[in-house]
């Protein structure tokens, strides 16, 4: 069968399941957005493309499926790239598909030219820049087969007019096989023995788990482990949600905003069993002193993860499923929860921990953003959907939501993009019409892609906006105030716009809180409005994210309020 | 750890942008490039890229992941060792005043090399051969005035085995 560039992109996109992408069109992608008006799939117009991408990000988080944008040459693509590269941080499976000026004018610096294939070379997973139409069915089907295996991750397809354009017989590309790829799902059963053995002489363990485990969908073989061998876990930003904030195991959040116990427990323990995580500095502090009594198991698909900055004693290269699968199988033909030296003590010492420092705030004249966070949860009964900016929001969102399952937060943990949030929100909520999306922002944040109201208002996406309103860009004040005496330089944001007001010229509700007695009344009024709505917390302006270990400091070195 | 000279071969696709993934991880992740070659192998959809780098364990470690995670890099091998060979060329332009002259030819002799251009008062000098072997002609010519110079990298092949030898 004879198809045009065009149509063969919308054949590739059903045949890989894809309903729904989000875009910006453009003159370079004209014929590919003429053949969509006739393609089964729903396309989502954001107003600004890191819309579209942070949008299809959100929708992958949270539905485990391929992301997919598509935007115009030049500018269009420009504007991706701080998206891909949140995508890429945060190992998020995405196809960017961008229109490139017609193959004759490649070089010749032609209207809205750019090589965005050469930009976006290291941050994404792989890139095609395809210039004939018979390879076009070949790329589209190895990008999508690249970002959602091994360790997922954005890839771009860089598509000329004129091979949109051109004609060609179309041949079904069958199963990709790509003989230098080939990522290792099933880990060697003797370096899981040897997890086993350090796990029999165990007293102090700990389970650490990063994005990899709610990438990998591990979280019942992850909680399972843990119950079984009743060892405590805690988690980077990313991996938070893969076991149960609620279950007296969990430590919390770990690292530079994380609770004195987790800190305090890595810091002590003797064996780490880590799971899906790659040892960001913002987790371990200073590497040297990071788990520095302990042997380290580290599992990971990975292989570049493994020793980049931490020292392992057992390192695994597998899938965290299968491997935790397979491990879990040993323990129990093991009878471990037998023959582990009982650690029973350790498990007191963490309560203790935990009882000399609990993450707390006092409720006084003032809004506290934790009061507001802590409501949200109470509210949502801890089921919503949160996504968040970056910053302060982002971590009382992460302290104060006790998430109790995968894929229910979404936030920017690697590369810290503002603006994330909003858009974020959007694509989960397409993903997911009939559940609760709301997004912790902000006012500075909300600020970086507010366009994107209009999207949510288009498309009846009822995302539900909490602005924690301090009028200042909180964390950078933060560390302002801490290391740099208060020298607040350029942050205070002395103007906003009326975000009520904002709202309300978008078509959404808007709604505000001034004093504390008025937060739950907002909060309970938002959830209940049909529709988006943003609802503003004027909050304390000079509160701080405790506790807090300086950049580059052991992870013990917390300041505690 | 000090770092240690290495030879790292990889075979890639021979497409477009292959050579600028591979030295974009180098610059992008603070590796270090001390040459670099590049060629087609005898398959025209593969080309052979060798580098030679400096790192200690852990980081030659990381360096060689980070490579094999490239989708264009089909296969990788360090050829440090002696069960590689290693060449690398120069061609050096050297001032050949006529009392030199003979000193000059007795070296290309010496070190196995060739005069591949005579000028009136230059000769133009080709010549291969280890790192140490090429360092040490160019040494041996310094004091006779080098004009200019062209090195290639270093390339490498694994010896193949020696049964019965």
């Amino acid at each position: 069968m004879e198809l045009t560039g065009s149509q063969i992109l919308m054949t590739i996109l059903k045949e890989e399941g894809v309903d729904t992408i989000f875009g910006f069109p453009g003159g370079a992608v004209i014929d590919l957005y003429d053949e969509i008006m006739r393609a089964e799939i729903r396309h989502i117009l954001v107003r600004h493309e890191q819309g579209a991408v942070h949008a299809a990000d959100g929708y992958a988080r949270v539905s485990g499926k391929v992301g997919v944008c598509l935007v115009t040459s030049g500018p269009g693509a420009t504007n991706t790239v701080t998206g891909i590269a949140t995508a890429y941080m945060d190992s998020i499976p995405m196809v960017v598909i961008t229109g490139q000026v017609p193959t004759q004018l490649i070089g010749n610096d032609a209207f809205q030219e750019v090589d965005i294939v050469g930009i976006t070379r290291p941050c994404t997973k792989h890139n095609y820049l395809v210039s004939r139409v018979e390879d076009l069915a070949k790329c589209l089907k190895e990008a999508f087969h690249i970002a959602r295996s091994g360790r997922p991750g954005p890839v771009l397809v860089d598509i000329p007019k004129n091979v949109a354009q051109a004609r060609t017989e179309y041949q079904p590309v069958g199963k990709v096989s790509i003989k230098s790829y080939n990522p290792t799902y099933t880990p060697n059963p003797k370096q899981l023995q040897k997890a086993v053995a350090l796990l029999k002489t165990a007293r102090r363990p700990v389970i650490f788990t990063g994005g990899g485990v709610i990438l990998s969908k591990a979280s019942p073989e992850l909680t399972t482990l843990a119950r079984r061998l009743r060892i405590p876990v805690t988690a980077s930003l990313m991996g938070l949600g893969a076991f149960p904030g609620s279950d007296p195991l969990w430590l919390g959040m770990l690292g530079m905003h994380g609770t004195y116990r987790a800190n305090m427990a890595i810091s002590n323990c003797d064996l780490l069993i880590a799971v899906g995580v790659r040892f960001d500095d913002r987790v371990t502090g200073k590497t040297e002193m990071f788990a520095s009594q302990a042997k380290i198991v580290h599992i990971d698909i990975d292989p570049t993860t493994i020793r980049k900055n931490i020292p392992v004693t057992v390192p695994v290269v597998g899938d965290c499923k299968i491997s935790l699968t397979a491990l879990n199988q040993m323990v129990q033909e093991d009878n471990l929860e037998q023959s582990m030296p009982p650690h029973g003590e350790w498990l007191a010492q963490i309560k203790q921990w935990r009882d000399e420092y609990k993450l707390a705030y006092q409720q006084k004249d003032v809004i506290k953003p934790q009061y507001v966070v802590e409501k949200l949860h109470e509210l949502t009964n801890g089921e919503a959907i949160v996504a968040t900016e970056v910053g302060q929001n982002q971590m009382w969102a992460a302290q104060y939501y006790h998430f109790d399952r995968p894929q229910q937060w979404i936030t920017s943990g690697g590369l810290g993009t503002m603006g994330f949030g909003l858009p974020a929100a959007i694509g989960a909520q397409v993903a997911f019409p009939e559940k609760l999306v709301v997004d912790v922002a902000g006012d500075g944040s909300i600020q970086m892609n507010i366009q994107e109201m209009a999207t949510a208002v288009q498309y009846g996406l009822p995302v539900k906006i909490v602005i924690l309103n301090n009028r200042c860009l909180g964390m950078v004040r933060q560390w302002q105030q801490l290391f740099y005496d208060k020298r607040y330089s350029q942050t205070i944001m002395d103007h906003a716009p009326d975000f009520v007001k904002l709202a309300e010229a978008y078509g959404a509700t808007g709604l505000r809180a001034t004093r504390p007695d008025e937060v739950q009344a907002v909060l309970a009024k938002g959830l209940a409005t049909p529709g988006p709505v943003i609802m503003e917390f004027i909050v304390e302006s000079e509160e701080c994210v405790y506790p807090m270990v300086p950049a580059g400091r052991p992870i013990t070195d917390m300041l505690l309020v | 750890m000090s770092p240690e000279k290495h030879t790292l071969t990889m075979l890639v696709d021979n497409e477009p942008g292959v050579l600028s993934r591979v030295v974009g991880l180098f610059s992008g992740r603070g590796f270090n490039i001390d040459s670099l070659c590049v060629a087609e192998t005898m398959d025209p959809k593969v080309s052979r890229v060798t580098i030679v780098t400096q790192a200690n364990k852990p980081l030659l470690e990381q360096i060689e992941k980070q490579l094999r995670k490239l989708i264009n890099v089909v296969k990788l091998r360090d050829m440090s060792d002696d069960r590689a060979v290693r060449r690398e060329m120069a061609l050096i332009c050297v001032h050949a005043r006529s009392e030199n002259r003979d000193e000059i030819l007795r070296l290309v002799n010496l070190f196995r090399a060739k005069v591949i251009d005579v000028a009136s008062n230059y000769y133009t000098i080709e010549a291969s051969g280890d790192e140490d072997k090429m360092t040490a002609l160019i040494g041996l010519l310094r004091p006779m005035g080098i004009k200019k110079i062209a090195r290639t990298g270093t390339v490498a092949l694994y010896r193949e085995p020696k049964r019965g030898i």
